[in-house]
C-alpha cells in the first residue's frame, strides 16, 4: 500500500496525543504542576495537528464534515465522530487544569476512555479490510493501542522530568508490551497464507498456474500506485531495525537511565531524547505498516 | 446511506463475461471511457496524456493471463498453456465492502436493482473504498478528487431517449465478439442466469466474501496439441502427389 505521508503523520501524532490524554485522564500527573499544563496543551496540539494532517490526503477536504455521518457502518466515520467527541472532555480537562489547578476524575475517565476508543477506531479502519492480509487481524488494534499507550506514558515521563516513577515504570511496561505485540504481528504477517491468489482472482486455477501475460496498460495507474507500492520493501529489513532500535530499545535505555538517575535536568534530557527516538521509530514502523502491506488487487498485476 | 440494502435486492443487474470468447481487443475499455467521460458525474480525466508518464481513470480494464497446466512449461507436455483475456470492472457485489467503509454516504448500493454507485457530490476522496475492493474496481479521478467506478451505464439502461438496442451498458453494446452479456442475475429465468447455469459461471475471489453479482464463464476445454498433431501433414510428405507434381517430385528426387 502507498504510504501517504499525511496518514503516517496523522496516525503517529494522534496516537501519541491520545496516549498522553489517557495518562492525563487517569490523573497520573498533578494538575497544579506547570509541566502537567504543558502536557495537556501538547496532547491537544498533537491530536489537532494529526487530525488536520489526515485531511491533506483527501481529494475534496472541504467536504470532510460529511465523514461524520456514517458511523453505523464505517470505521473511518466512527473514528471521526470519536475524535471530535473526545475533544470535548479533553478541552474541558485542559481548561480545568490550567485555570483551576484541578483534575476532575469523571471528566478524566471519559477522556481516557474516548482516547482509547478513538485509537481503536483508527486501527479498525485497517484491521477491517479483508483485502490486506497482514492488517486483517485482531493484533492490529492491539499494536495501535499499545503503541499509543507506550508513547503517551513515555511522553508524560519526559514532561514530568523523572518526577513520576510510576509513569516511567508504566512507560517501560507498555514499550515492552508494544514491542512484543508488534513482533507477533510481524511474524503473523510473514507466515500467513494469502487469502487470495492469482488463481482465485481469475477463477482459472482449474486449468493450472496463472501468471500475468500482459498488463491492461503500459504504465502505472491509480491502483498500481496506491496498492502496488514497492519502494520501502527493498529496504524493509533495515527499516525494521531502525524502527526496533529507535522505537523500543533507545526509549527503554532512556527510561532505565532516568530511573537510575532519579529526577533532575539530565534525567529529563535523557527522556526527551528517548521520546524523540520513539517518535522516529514509530514513524518508520508506520511507514512499513503501509509499504509492506500487500493488497489483494495485486493478484491481477 | 452506506449501509447495504436491508433485504437482498430481488433484481440484480449485472454482467456475464465469457472468458472463452473475449479476444482482448480493448474495444469495451475505450467505449466505456468514451461514454462515461461525458455522462454520469465527473469526466474520466487523463494525466499527462501527451507526456511520457501517461495515466488516466478507467472503469473497465482488460488483463491478459497465461495459464500453464500443472507439470508443464512446454506446450503439449501437460495439457495446453493458454492465454486468457480477462475484462475486469465493478462486480456490483451483494456484500459490497466499498459501500460499508464509506464514511460520507457517497457510496451506496441501490435497493431497486443492486447497482453500486458513488454520489460524487458527497465523496471526499479518501480512497478507503478503493482499498476495500479486492477487484480494483474503483479508481480515484485525480482531477476531480472523487472516486469513479462502473455505473453499469445507469444512464443508458433506463434511458428512454435511446433506441431499445442501445439500452445496455456501453461495453456490452460495443463488444465485437459478444463476450459480454447484460441482464438480471436475480431472475433465474433470465438469459444471463441460464447462461451462467449452463456454462458453470463463477465468482471472482469468493474467499473475499463479497458475493459478486457479475459472473465469469470459464474458457471451454481444448483438445491438446498432441492429439491434433498427427493430422497435420508433414512438409516433406509427397505421397499424395499426382500428375505434373508427381513427375516433378520424381525428377527432383533423381537430381
Amino acid at each position: 500500500m502507498h504510504p501517504a505521508a499525511s496518514i503516517i503523520v496523522f496516525t503517529t501524532l494522534s496516537g501519541l496525543g491520545y496516549g498522553l490524554a489517557v495518562v492525563l485522564g487517569l490523573g497520573f500527573l498533578g494538575p497544579s504542576l506547570l509541566s502537567s499544563k504543558i502536557a495537556y496543551v501538547l496532547s491537544l496540539t498533537l491530536i489537532g495537528v494529526g487530525l488536520l494532517s489526515s485531511l491533506l490526503h483527501l481529494g475534496n477536504p472541504q467536504r470532510a464534515w460529511r465523514a461524520l455521518s456514517q458511523w453505523r457502518s464505517s470505521w473511518l466515520s466512527r473514528e471521526g465522530v470519536m475524535a471530535i467527541a473526545t475533544f470535548v472532555p479533553l478541552t474541558l480537562s485542559t481548561t480545568l487544569a490550567i485555570f483551576a489547578n484541578r483534575h476532575d476524575t469523571v471528566l478524566g475517565l471519559i477522556t481516557a476512555f474516548g482516547s482509547l476508543v478513538t485509537v481503536y477506531c483508527t486501527s479498525m479502519i485497517y484491521a477491517s479490510l479483508k483485502t490486506v492480509d497482514c492488517w486483517h487481524t485482531k493484533l492490529t488494534p492491539l499494536c495501535f493501542l499499545l503503541f499509543s499507550l507506550a508513547g503517551g506514558f513515555l511522553l508524560a515521563s519526559a514532561i514530568a522530568g523523572g518526577n513520576a516513577l510510576v509513569v516511567e515504570l508504566l512507560a517501560l511496561l507498555f514499550v515492552l508490551l508494544a514491542l512484543v505485540a508488534k513482533m507477533v504481528w510481524r511474524k503473523h504477517a510473514a507466515t500467513r497464507q494469502p487469502r487470495s491468489t492469482p488463481e482465485s482472482a481469475t477463477g482459472l486455477g482449474f486449468i493450472g498456474k496463472v501468471r500475468l501475460f500482459e498488463r491492461p496498460h503500459a504504465l502505472d495507474n491509480y491502483l498500481t500506485r496506491e496498492m502496488g507500492f514497492r519502494v520501502a520493501r527493498k529496504h524493509a529489513a533495515k527499516l525494521w531495525v531502525v524502527a526496533f532500535v529507535c522505537g523500543a530499545i533507545l526509549p527503554i535505555l532512556a527510561l532505565l537511565l532516568s530511573v537510575a538517575i532519579g529526577s533532575g535536568l539530565s534525567a529529563q534530557l535523557i527522556l526527551c531524547a528517548g521520546i524523540l527516538a520513539h517518535l522516529l521509530g514509530i514513524l518508520v514502523e508506520r511507514w512499513l505498516f503501509f509499504a509492506e502491506a500487500r493488497h489483494a488487487v495485486m493478484n491481477y498485476y | 446511506m452506506t449501509s447495504l440494502p436491508q433485504n437482498p435486492t430481488a433484481t440484480k443487474l449485472g454482467l456475464v463475461i465469457d472468458l472463452d470468447v473475449c479476444v482482448g481487443c480493448h474495444a469495451c475499455v475505450i467505449s466505456c471511457k468514451e461514454w462515461n467521460t461525458g455522462g454520469y458525474g465527473n469526466a474520466l480525466s487523463d494525466q499527462h496524456p501527451y507526456g511520457s508518464d501517461v495515466s488516466g481513470t478507467f472503469l473497465n480494464r482488460i488483463h491478459s493471463f497465461e495459464v500453464v497446466p500443472d507439470g508443464g512449461e512446454i506446450v503439449g507436455e501437460a495439457g495446453v498453456a493458454r492465454i486468457v483475456h480477462f475484462p475486469k470492472s465493478c462486480l456490483h457485489c451483494e456484500d459490497a465492502p466499498c459501500v460499508t467503509v464509506c464514511p460520507t454516504g457517497a457510496s451506496y448500493k441501490r435497493a431497486e436493482d443492486g447497482i453500486v454507485l458513488v454520489d460524487e457530490d458527497k465523496c471526499i476522496g479518501c480512497g478507503l473504498c478503493a482499498w476495500s475492493c479486492a477487484y480494483g474496481a474503483r479508481e480515484m479521478d485525480l482531477a476531480a478528487g472523487v472516486m469513479k467506478k462502473c455505473t453499469l451505464c445507469v444512464d443508458r439502461i433506463y434511458n428512454e431517449t435511446l433506441k431499445q438496442e442501445d439500452r445496455m451498458p456501453s461495453c456490452v453494446r460495443t463488444c465485437p465478439a459478444n463476450a459480454r452479456h447484460f441482464g438480471d442475475l436475480g431472475d433465474p429465468a433470465s438469459d444471463v442466469s441460464i447462461m451462467v447455469a449452463e456454462r458453470g459461471g463463477f465468482d471472482l475471489m469468493p474467499e473475499q466474501e463479497t458475493r459478486p453479482t457479475n459472473k465469469y464463464l470459464p474458457p471451454r476445454p481444448r483438445k491438446s496439441l498432441s492429439d491434433i498433431a498427427p493430422i497435420v501433414p508433414l512438409a516433406e510428405n509427397s505421397d499424395g502427389a499426382r500428375g505434373f507434381f508427381a513427375w516433378l517430385d520424381k525428377t527432383l528426387d533423381r537430381i
